[in-house]
């Protein structure tokens, strides 16, 4: 069955998971979180979208979402400035009844005219916090031809239970059907979890919205998934490419980490599906006379004039000389001086680290240094 | 809409660089990659949106194809304007039949209508092969307190260069009394940038009467700029002192490169208040490897580096694989130099593949008659095949 991605929209959600890594997502939304070097969480699902064809999507913020807005922009870079659909962002619709939602059914209920306005005939809903290049098109062409009335996209491995913590995790029956839903259960080992992206049919969507907002419901993971999953065709896609999930401070640092390595490096980022983000203009990174790098990932617009090594280095960071960075995350424009020492450490955007200044954390621990600040 | 402009800069990008060979063969020479991430017209267009200039003319006719996709809808340099903005202009067929640029000053004569549709006070032409960094604005203040009807930029160069620049002679005052054209023995050492601000009634009167003259060549420095001085009209010389390099040649190309990585070279692109703007790829940062060894270089994203780098300047998409070396050249974007592959005081063009233990280049002190050495160029698109060795000088533009 051939599939018209142009009847598709996608919707993303920017400030769930916030209190996953709240040091972080303090100033911003979860979805305007850095990432990798020159990304904000939004850039992968956004630009998977764009890449698989959906050119209307909304974006559902909550609050903190002056970054998020400042990133998007106008969606330019992601192809997603038209003149039909293209990128609408929805901030909370406030009015006497709905105060900020508590749910994602919630959510979705504040944006039900703009759904309702839309012409598209199907809805990809997905988060911020799973971090992938994924083809949309096959999850839209499996979720129409099994008939299901929701698909939602899977991983089956083994999984920590701190994993597990912050999943839904399914279990179906042979035919792919999910007969059994836990929302963040204590469990660990080998199981299903929901990497919070879904697949419905748009109406079916405004029909579940109406339905729960009137029977005082706001968790779609509870009231519809977990209530409703004897009455409805609920249907798991796997996916098993590359992906991280970002649930935690650990995990956001050690996702960040893992993308040092090429083998990795090299599954998330496809040329013929590049993951796009906000243009910065910086010049290129100069690596100066006694430097040393290894095994890191550089942005442009850094200046290099110490070591640096298994560390990430976002746009415009200066090292100075004789200074030491290990095992670090330095967000856009950290500037640290000659001869500070850096490991193990998360700094945010604009943080100073002073001359001869050692930090050191251990590698479970990192130390996370917050906006501005200057040491 | 055209609402009226004070100043239209044109920006003469048509020339085919023959002295970059194997470089401009299949793309004009404004469009060859400079600096790891940009291409060489990011200069000029950069300085005219920082200088407050939104509408600009690019005149393109030799191999435009690669340059009017980059150039685009000139959104990447703050360009897309309701009114004004960038607008290639080529050669185009009129009523009257159709003809080629055949000259500097001719190909702006072609263009008279796209300036006059934005009634300019002043029109500032441009060349698309210096790098540098200028504050047009200032110079058109300079042109203004002359009440000039040409103000011409000019550049202290040593004398023993003098002869291959069009060199001024101008009293205290900045007046221009007389102009020559690559002397063979130069007597000033003003020597013309090819930036000229014209009052746009002289501009229009001269380019009309030029293009009227049979025997013209049509060109400014050959024809404008020698006619009004000789009407005694008023052109004024706008003393520059910052960085600025010709980049027509391969030596000069790779000069202006390395000049980057020199600290003692003073053009920064680091400073955030005169960005050079660029149409940046989408690719990931630039990965560096755990045998790598980067020094004294400038890289940019989608690098992936295991290698040994050092005075090099690498462009986007680059791969270096482990065991490589690659020493004092310039990589355009998406080169690929493989395992044991040496690359010395060389070029290699955008998207060429340098097999394994293949060499490109070599030092000069490796040379023992000097006058045989110098830069190798691999040009676009080709492939070295391993233990293949490109000799310092030469220019390859077909797979070996």
């Amino acid at each position: 069955m051939a599939i018209n991605m142009g009847s598709v929209m996608g919707i993303i959600f920017a400030n769930m998971h916030d209190n996953t890594i709240n040091e972080i997502t303090k100033s911003r939304t979860m979805g305007s979180v850095l990432f990798g070097g020159r990304y904000r969480l939004i850039d992968f699902p956004l630009s998977n979208m764009a890449n698989s064809g959906v050119s209307e999507v909304a974006v559902i913020t909550k609050e903190n979402y002056q970054s998020l807005l400042d990133h998007l922009g106008s969606a330019r870079e992601w192809d997603l400035a038209r003149k039909k659909g293209g990128l609408h962002i929805l901030p909370p619709f406030g009015n006497v009844e709905a105060g900020l939602y508590r749910g994602r059914l919630e959510a979705l209920y504040g944006a039900i005219s703009f759904l309702k306005a839309s012409r598209t005939e199907y809805v990809i809903l997905s988060d911020c916090d799973i971090i992938a290049t994924i083809d949309y098109k096959p999850i839209v062409k499996a979720h129409v031809e099994s008939g299901a009335d929701i698909t939602m996209v899977t991983n089956t491995d083994e999984y920590s239970s701190e994993v597990v913590a912050a999943s839904t995790v399914v279990t179906s029956d042979e035919t792919g059907r999910v007969v059994g839903v836990l929302h963040k259960p204590a469990i660990s080992g080998e199981c299903t979890i929901c990497l919070n992206m879904f697949v419905l049919k748009k109406s079916f969507l405004i029909e579940l919205l109406e339905d729960g907002i009137a029977r005082g419901h706001y968790s779609f993971e509870r009231d519809v998934l977990q209530r409703k999953v004897d009455e409805l065709n609920i249907r798991t896609y796997e996916f098993n490419e590359y992906f991280s999930k970002i649930y935690s401070m650990n995990s956001y640092y050690k996702a960040n980490l893992d993308l040092i390595k090429p083998e990795n490096s090299k599954k998330l980022y496809n040329s013929k599906r590049p993951i796009y983000t906000k243009v910065r203009d910086n010049a290129p990174s100069k690596y100066d006379l006694d430097c040393m790098v290894k095994s890191s990932l550089i942005a442009d617009g850094c200046i290099i004039e110490g070591e640096v090594e298994n560390s990430v280095l976002f746009r415009g960071v200066r090292v100075g000389k004789g200074a030491k960075v290990k095992n670090s995350i330095l967000m856009q424009d950290t500037v640290v001086e000659d001869n500070a020492v850096v490991t193990n450490v998360i700094s945010d955007k604009n943080v100073t680290i002073g001359e001869n200044k050692l930090i050191s954390s251990s590698e479970d621990h990192p130390i996370y240094i917050g906006k501005g600040a200057s040491i | 809409m055209f609402n009226k402009k004070e100043c239209v800069a044109m920006l003469l990008a048509g020339g085919q660089g023959s002295r970059l060979y194997a470089l401009t063969q299949s793309v004009a020479k404004p469009a060859v990659p400079f600096g790891a991430k940009y291409r060489i017209i990011d200069f000029p267009l950069s300085n005219c949106i920082n200088s407050g200039i939104d509408t600009v003319g690019v005149l393109t006719q030799y191999q435009p194809l690669v340059l009017n996709e980059y150039i685009g809808n000139g959104q990447p340099w703050d360009l897309d304007r309701m009114s004004g903005g960038v607008h290639v202009l080529p050669p185009y067929q009129k009523a009257s039949g159709s003809d080629w640029y055949s000259g500097t000053a001719n190909a702006i004569y072609q263009n008279i209508s796209f300036m006059d549709r934005y009634d300019p006070e002043y029109v500032i032409i441009l060349s698309g092969d210096h790098i540098y960094k200028m504050d047009y604005d200032k110079m058109l203040s300079y042109h203004k307190q002359q009440n000039a009807a040409c103000t011409i930029a000019v550049i202290d160069v040593p004398l023993e260069e003098a002869s291959r620049f069009g060199i001024m002679f101008a009293r205290d005052d900045g007046e221009i009394y007389d102009f020559v054209e690559k002397p063979k023995e130069p007597k000033s050492t003003l020597a013309s940038m090819g930036i000229y601000i014209f009052t746009y009634s002289k501009l229009k009167e001269y380019l009309i009467a030029n293009e009227n003259d049979k025997d013209a060549t049509k060109d400014f420095g050959n024809n404008i700029i020698p006619a009004l001085l000789g009407n005694k009209e008023r052109v004024y010389a706008y003393r520059f002192d910052g960085y600025w390099k010709d980049v027509g040649t391969i030596d000069s190309l790779w000069e202006a490169n390395m000049d980057l990585i020199n600290p003692k070279i003073p053009i920064d692109l680091y400073d955030p208040s005169w960005k050079i703007y660029s149409r940046n790829p989408v690719l990931p940062p630039q990965s560096i490897g755990e045998n790598a060894h980067v020094q004294n270089s400038v890289v940019t994203e989608g690098c992936y580096i295991d290698g040994a780098v050092e005075f090099s300047m690498i462009s986007n998409g680059v791969t270096i694989e482990e065991g490589a070396v690659v020493i004092d050249s310039i990589l355009m974007p998406g080169c690929v130099i493989k395992k044991g592959a040496k690359i010395e005081y060389a070029i290699v063009g955008e998207n060429s593949v340098i097999e394994e233990n293949a060499q490109v280049g070599s030092r000069p002190e490796n040379v023992e008659n000097r006058d045989e050495w110098g830069i190798a160029v691999v040009g676009h698109n080709l492939t070295v095949s391993s233990g293949s060795y490109i000799k310092p000088k030469q220019i390859i533009s077909e797979s070996v």
